[in-house]
């Protein structure tokens, strides 16, 4: 397979009153044509990485690594001009929640139009042929409609889907997705994977799948990377998740209360200090 | 446990704080770690400490006496000697009437910030927390105060009550407490539907407790910074009262009086004007930069996550 | 014995003329004394408004609603208090940001008319699994599990017979969320509380309940055996709709 995406000994700092605090210590993963999920608890660093990737974290925050490849394209050494070429046209993001990742005061329409102009040179009309087009791609029956309305006018799973259409209308090569479907109900959460799904493998884009829902990636994911004090603790294949070796990684899966193996207790995780001490590992293609 | 005493500056620094007086200066530490962080902010309080300083020592720092005239030295200029700031009309010397001066400014200051921000809280928490018609009455007298130019009512004291500082602050405090009324009431409808509001409801606590100890303390920090952010205006209008003749009265050394007393002269000599004013100038540029400081330490913001 | 909560044909809306939204509608339940009762239902179902209703956070309702056979009215006072408890969803808005851990129990015991505070504070804290180095912070000392321990605290502060949990971990990560769920499990058997618990989680009410109640645009569709839940047999469709997304997230 080929790497579209390697990262190399990615550190992300916050300096504070008492020191700097690492966020981020050492990560090193690479990404194929694939679904790559990314999976930890709150404060293992997973969303932080997927920022660094995209350099959307601001001072006082520290980004270093030996590398940020994209094709072999170091991203660090990038100008901030030279860096919103990349953004959308090359890497795209799509976050949690909707509600505060789409302009509340501009129709979806215009936003999805200013997303393919910024990165195509297009008239108003084309642009808007692609963007409705986009939205019957994300199975958006009414697409005209929905153009001219407003994002607050649209439940959480439409939202979400205008958001995978805004994100992914500049055809970008690597989709990174932070949370996407945490913010949504059970049952539409379903719809918008597969829609995510299909698109990605229509267009041979790699996916970065963020999330703190083991169950979920391992599902969804070709390959899963676990995330812990902002260190990967375990790779392996997403079917092969339950194989698990990481006490980590086993104590995760084993807290999660289960349908079909109704148990009196919930296993109780025991952080053994060594885990945050370990170097990180390599998640290489 | 370790066997060392902790220094003064771990102590205040812990997270784990060991009683109510701990965890109190814990945090007040950390909001002056904040503070003096902000440099623009020090040198702001820095100059309202001399304000002070200057307030209370003024008999020690006044080289003369303010109110005694000498007419053969009136209209001296900056430098001479005996009067750095030199003389004003009467020959008495500007830098003692103005070290007295600030005395008075502080007495404004004082006087309005125990009045209006007050009266603003109580109207605005009562009204946002009541709803209904205590709240339709509350914020239309509020709108009716807020109607009122400052300076027409002023007049009316004056004119009822006769000149005189006191009547001054009375008219800048009546005029200054509707602001802080509707921030409180936004403030308080924000707050009232939180979760921790309904916890405490959920106690049978009544109003009175859920107002004074749970809504109070977070309106409170907005209401210090909108205070301090005011008072270069609240130290103008009286200024500017003081200018008009309604405010303090001659021979008291206000400020604003001192100006409206040089302006007959503000050609030949602007000193006499000019001295005050940059005295004004200086300490409502150090409350606003204070204010800033304050904001930064007392965002509520930060105390959500 | 009395049912320790008996709901019929409850109808609570919000909002007033064209505004008008009814959340719940003719919802009828009943959880025995000492037993654990769940509501499952997705966002906007009306799930959390009929814990409001119980507790009187919700003023405009109408039907029938008892706590241990006394009926309710619109007025709540203190013997219901000191009955009943609620444990609310997101631990970082439940706690008031200027008051310390010590602070809100004791206001809280001070409250019920409790006279040892000072011991009933230490034994809060390590029932609920803290200690007594957590009194004196501030919730943003505090992370997102320890809060609701001390949330769980303030509940129990009173010494209720019943809890009504309002999705207590669902804003938790999954190792904290078991933690949590221990602890609950723990508590009940310990005091023999009564627990009525909302989650859009099947799996989390199927671990802590033995009944359940699925919620759909405010009615109630089915009251359900979690033993049923477990063997697939659901009577209405929308249930085993859920069931089924539950266990297969990705179509």
């Amino acid at each position: 397979m080929t790497t579209l995406l390697d990262v190399d000994n990615l550190w992300v700092r916050f300096p504070n009153r008492s020191g700097v605090f690492d966020a981020v210590r050492g990560v090193s993963f690479s990404l194929g044509r694939e679904r790559l999920g990314i999976v930890g608890e709150s404060g293992s660093g997973k969303s932080l990485t997927g920022r660094a990737i995209l350099r959307l974290i601001r001072s006082p925050g520290i980004v270093e690594a030996g590398h940020i490849n994209l094709h072999g394209d170091n991203l660090l050494n990038k100008s901030e001009a030279e860096m919103r070429k990349v953004r959308g046209e090359k890497i795209s993001m799509v976050m949690q929640d909707p509600k505060f990742s789409l302009n509340p005061v501009m129709t979806v329409g215009d936003q999805i139009i200013e997303a393919y102009r910024l990165h195509a040179k297009a008239s108003k009309a084309e642009a808007y042929k692609k963007s409705v087009e986009m939205l019957e791609a994300v199975s958006i029956r009414d697409a005209e409609r929905v153009m001219k309305a407003y994002p607050h006018e649209m439940s959480g799973g439409m939202g979400q889907r205008i958001m995978i259409a805004m994100m992914l209308i500049p055809n970008p090569e690597i989709l990174i997705a932070d949370e996407p479907t945490s913010a949504l109900d059970v049952s539409v959460q379903g719809q918008v994977l597969s829609i995510m799904d299909k698109l990605v493998k229509e267009r041979g884009m790699g996916l970065i799948f963020i999330s703190h829902d083991l169950n979920l990636v391992s599902q969804f994911c070709d390959r899963v990377l676990i995330m812990y004090a902002g260190r990967i603790v375990e790779v392996c294949k997403a079917d092969k998740l339950h194989e698990a070796k990481h006490p980590y990684t086993q104590g995760l899966l084993g807290s999660l209360p289960r349908f079909d193996a109704p148990r009196d207790r919930l296993q109780v995780l025991t952080r053994d200090p060594a885990w945050r001490e370990a170097p990180s590992v390599e998640a290489r293609l | 446990m370790t066997t060392e005493t902790q220094t003064l500056r771990e102590w205040l620094l812990s997270e784990t704080p060991t009683s109510r007086r701990h965890a109190r200066m814990a945090a007040l530490y950390k909001g002056w770690l904040t503070l003096r962080a902000n440099h623009m902010a020090m040198i702001g309080l820095g100059i309202i400490a001399l304000l002070i300083g200057t307030a209370m020592f003024a008999p020690l720092l006044a080289q003369h006496d303010p109110f005694v005239q000498d007419l053969a030295f009136r209209l001296q200029p900056l430098g001479t000697e005996g009067h750095i700031l030199g003389t004003d009309s009467l020959g008495r010397d500007i830098l003692s009437r103005m070290i007295y001066g600030s005395r008075i400014t502080l007495y404004i200051v004082a006087l309005v910030v125990m009045i209006a921000p007050v009266a603003g809280l109580l109207v605005g928490t009562i009204a946002g927390y009541a709803g209904g018609w205590t709240d339709i009455i509350l914020m239309r007298i509020t709108d009716i105060f807020l109607a009122f130019p400052r300076l027409i009512l002023a007049l009316a004291f004056v004119a009822a009550l006769g000149a005189g500082i006191e009547n001054a602050v009375l008219a800048i405090a009546l005029t200054a407490w509707p602001p802080y009324a509707r921030m409180a009431r936004a403030e308080t409808l924000t707050i009232r539907s939180s979760d921790y509001i309904s916890a405490i409801r959920l106690q049978g606590a009544g109003p009175m407790r859920i107002i004074t100890k749970h809504i109070w303390p977070l309106c409170i920090s907005s209401l210090i910074v909108r205070v301090t952010l005011d008072m270069a205006g609240i130290i103008l209008a009286a200024a500017g009262l003081g200018f008009l003749g309604l405010g303090a009265q001659p021979p008291s050394p206000e400020w604003g009086a001192m100006i409206s007393e040089g302006r007959r002269f503000i050609l030949d000599y602007w000193w006499i004007a000019t001295m005050p004013g940059l005295a004004i100038f200086t300490v409502s540029l150090a409350f606003n930069l204070l204010g800033d400081g304050l904001r930064d330490v007392l965002d509520p913001k930060d105390s959500t996550s | 014995m009395s049912d320790a909560i008996s709901i019929e044909n409850l109808n609570v809306w919000f909002g007033e003329h064209h505004d008008l939204f009814q959340a719940v509608k003719h919802a009828s339940l009943t959880v025995a004394s000492g037993a654990s009762f769940g509501l499952v239902g997705e966002s906007g179902s009306g799930k959390s408004t009929i814990l409001r209703a119980l507790t009187g956070l919700a003023p405009q309702w109408e039907g029938q609603m008892s706590i241990n056979g006394t009926d309710l009215t619109h007025k709540r006072d203190k013997q219901f208090y000191k009955t009943v408890q609620m444990v609310f969803q997101d631990p970082y808005a439940s706690l008031h940001p200027r008051h310390s851990v010590d602070q809100v129990l004791s206001e809280t015991l001070q409250l019920h008319g409790f006279k040892d505070i000072d011991n009933r504070v230490n034994k809060l804290l390590l029932d609920v699994g803290l200690g007594p180095a957590f009194r004196f912070r501030y919730p943003h000392q505090l992370s997102g599990g320890q809060r609701q321990r001390i949330a769980i605290a303030r509940a129990l502060a009173a010494e209720p017979k019943i809890l009504l949990l309002d999705e207590p971990t669902s804003a938790l990560d999954v190792s904290v969320q078991a933690e949590i769920l221990n602890l609950l499990c723990d508590l009940r058997a310990e005091h023999g509380l009564t627990y009525l618990m909302v989650s859009h989680d099947l799996a989390v009410v199927a671990h802590m309940c033995e009944r359940a109640a699925v919620m759909r645009n405010g009615e109630i569709v089915e009251i359900i055996e979690v033993a049923d839940m477990r063997a697939g047999k659901t009577t209405h469709d929308y249930t085993a709709q859920l069931l089924h997304a539950s266990a297969n997230r990705v179509a």
